[in-house]
């Protein structure tokens, strides 16, 4: 992949924001378990950076997927999980439909507001009883008069708190379970939408995890986002887009972890010597920046076919699971050489060890991944052979 | 009153460099460069001059190689109006820098050239100074505040035990230290608008400046690694160790 001057430049950016209005407040919002997604995502918005591959037309930049990943790349500097995945939530979870297939009217109401940092979105597709299986949730969205009557529940929501707006994903018909699904856009001060309760998890804790409750929340047919009965098939468009994202910015959380693994192993010393200078960790650490490297250009070759327009379900998958389980190594590779520091709660790397191994769980579980590439090598057994 | 700031090209502050092998210089290759940050402070003084409706045109000057092209994109980026780079391969020396600055401003007639303090690169701290010998202009350097009223500019330099303000008739000559402002990172919408900003390309030789340099890099070494120290838990204790271990006192 070619990337330009421009490209530089947004990376530059990107990384000045990032050390003067994230990284200094990380462990305070770590600590809080919640980080001010507004003030943050205002910021972002006013650097342009909310809506780098987003229409023109609604305050976006218009640019090729490139840039966008140019840009996710640096947000793994941030130095934890939790605030990166709530801005890739808003840029690449929660409004790649909308863009493409929303009304010019519904993106003017929720995408303009979102590019701006006006407004934070959070992606409502898993629930209590389904995750891996999208196809089987129960939230209903049901026809009355001009609007839907939305009934159901949402799981582990990010952004869930303090969104305002969810792209909802809801049963809007009985047929056949991959077509009568639809996109929703759901203002969240909605009468009859409940957040029941923020989840307490191993990591990522900056970022608020809800669990939202619907009963007979009405919104206007017009909030939908596209065709009806097309949202199973949207979701899963915009998945390629939410995978990228997640392998893309692992790359440089993971970089970030190796180098300091190196410079905390040749301060230490034992037996004589510096822990780097034994060849199983100096070797290992090369190993790692080697996995880490191939990845990259894996991704790089996705988003260089997705920018040339193609499906790139395949690549993304696979780069989505590479990253999922490279993630898990480098945290646990590294946290080990750290010693009884690794252990400590107040230290990059097992904080890293922590956010870091949710890569291979959400946006779908490694297994998912399989399954789906399984399906494009032709190796899926048939639901009827088994 | 249109404003030139001079940039340069430099290893990025985050850079550990190192020193060649052969001791003839640092080590560029594969090296991240970026804008000099007291020239960074330099672009943003001037953006915000222009804000204020103190100026009307920036006008972003590099010397050096084809590259430092970048360096003036990214100034165009943060609010600079065009740029000019002078094109040579030669790590021009503060004097040439400041006999080609000259020749520029007699062509540009600036109201005020604002440049960083000094390069992070060579640390000379001199440009600015021989600009204003050479053009006979008035200087206020170190600056950490910059006020213009009535066509006066007040400077106020940071000088050893205090600041100092002094009044300087335009056009003037202006060098930055580190508390002036804090630059402004470039907005992607700017980022992508600076890439249609006009930038000139010049020769030393059309400005008829000879660029050969006056000083000779005998050798460069790694500054020498420093000891860890101590702590000592008292007054006295520190007395007597520098009395009678170091024999200072
Ligand atoms: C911190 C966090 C944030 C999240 N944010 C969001 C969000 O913003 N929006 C949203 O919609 N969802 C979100 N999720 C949900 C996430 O996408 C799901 O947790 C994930 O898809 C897995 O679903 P599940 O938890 O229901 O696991 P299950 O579906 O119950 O699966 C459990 C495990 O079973 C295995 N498995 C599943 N299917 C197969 C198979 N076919 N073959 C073999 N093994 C299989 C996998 O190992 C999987 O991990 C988030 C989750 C977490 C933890």
């Amino acid at each position: 992949m070619l990337f330009t001057p421009e490209h530089e430049a947004l990376r530059q950016t990107v990384r000045t924001l990032v050390e003067r209005e994230i990284n200094p407040y990380v462990d305070d919002w770590e600590a809080a378990e919640l980080f001010p997604a507004h003030e943050v995502f205002k910021k972002l918005g006013q650097a342009g950076l909310l809506g780098v591959h987003k229409p023109v037309e609604h305050g976006g930049m218009g640019l090729d997927y490139s840039y966008a990943t140019a840009m996710t790349e640096e947000l793994g500097l941030i130095r934890c999980g939790a605030v990166p995945m709530a801005i890739g939530v808003q840029t690449d979870m929660a409004t790649p439909a909308l863009a493409r297939y929303g009304s010019q009217e519904l993106k003017r109401e929720f995408l303009a507001p979102a590019i701006a940092g006006d407004a934070v979105a959070c992606i409502g597709v898993s629930e209590p009883g389904a995750g891996s299986d999208v196809a089987s949730i129960k939230t209903t969205a049901r026809k009355n008069g001009g609007d839907y009557v939305i009934d159901g529940g949402k799981l582990w929501t990010t952004n869930g708190v303090q969104a305002d707006w969810m792209c909802l994903l809801a049963n809007t018909g009985e047929g056949p379970v991959h077509r009568n699904k639809t996109l929703i856009c759901l203002p969240l001060k909605t009468k009859g939408v409940s957040v029941a309760r923020k989840l307490k998890k191993i990591g990522m804790f900056a970022s608020d995890t809800a669990q939202i409750h619907f009963d007979g929340v009405r919104v206007p047919q017009r909030y939908r986002v596209g065709e009806e009965g097309q949202g199973f098939v949207y979701q899963m468009q915009q998945f390629q887009e939410e995978r990228l994202w997640g392998a893309t910015s692992g790359l440089k959380a993971m970089e970030a972890v190796i180098e300091e693994t190196i410079e905390y192993t040749r301060e230490r010393k034992a037996f004589g010597q510096s822990i780097l200078d034994n060849q199983v960790v100096h070797f290992r650490m090369a190993e790692l920046q080697t996995e880490v490297e191939a990845l990259r250009s894996l991704i790089y070759r996705a988003v260089e076919d997705y920018v040339g327009g193609a499906d790139v379900t395949r690549l993304a998958s696979m780069a989505k699971l590479k990253g999922g389980r490279l993630m898990r190594e480098v945290a646990d590779a590294c946290l080990q050489y750290w010693g009884g520091m690794g252990y400590v709660w107040e230290n990059r790397v097992s904080r890293f060890y922590r956010d870091g191994r949710l890569m291979s769980i959400g946006g779908g579980a490694d297994e998912v991944m399989l399954q789906i590439i399984c399906k494009l090598m032709g190796t899926l057994p048939s639901r009827r052979n088994r | 009153m249109k404003i030139m700031v001079p940039i340069k090209r430099v290893v990025d502050y985050n850079v550990k460099i190192r020193v060649k092998a052969d001791g003839t210089g640092v080590d560029l290759n594969n090296v991240k460069m970026s804008m000099n940050p007291f020239d960074e402070i330099a672009v943003e003084e001037a953006i915000r001059l222009k804000e204020a409706g103190s100026a009307t045109e920036i006008v972003a000057v590099s010397i050096g190689p084809q590259q430092a092209q970048e360096t003036i994109r990214t100034a165009l980026a943060m609010g600079a109006d065009r740029g000019i780079l002078i094109k040579t391969d030669t790590d021009a020396e503060p004097l040439t820098v400041a006999k080609l600055l000259k020749a520029l401003c007699a062509e540009e007639k600036p109201g005020l050239v604002i440049l960083g303090k000094q390069a992070i690169d060579n640390d000379c701290n001199q440009t600015g100074q021989m600009l204003a010998a050479l053009l006979q202009w008035p200087q206020g350097t170190f600056a950490s505040k910059l006020a213009l009223s009535s066509g006066k500019l007040a400077v106020t330099r940071e000088v050893d035990g205090g600041l100092q303000t002094v009044e300087l008739n335009l056009p003037a000559i202006v060098t930055t230290d580190l508390r002036l402002n804090e630059p402004r990172y470039a907005s992607l919408p700017n980022i992508m608008k600076a890439k249609k900003k006009p930038i000139d390309e010049k020769t030393p030789e059309a400005l008829g400046i000879d660029t050969a340099p006056r000083l000779k890099t005998l050798k460069v070494v790694e500054p020498p690694k420093r000891q860890s120290g101590v702590k000592v838990k008292t007054v006295g204790e520190l007395v007597d160790k520098l009395r009678n271990e170091v024999g200072i006192i």
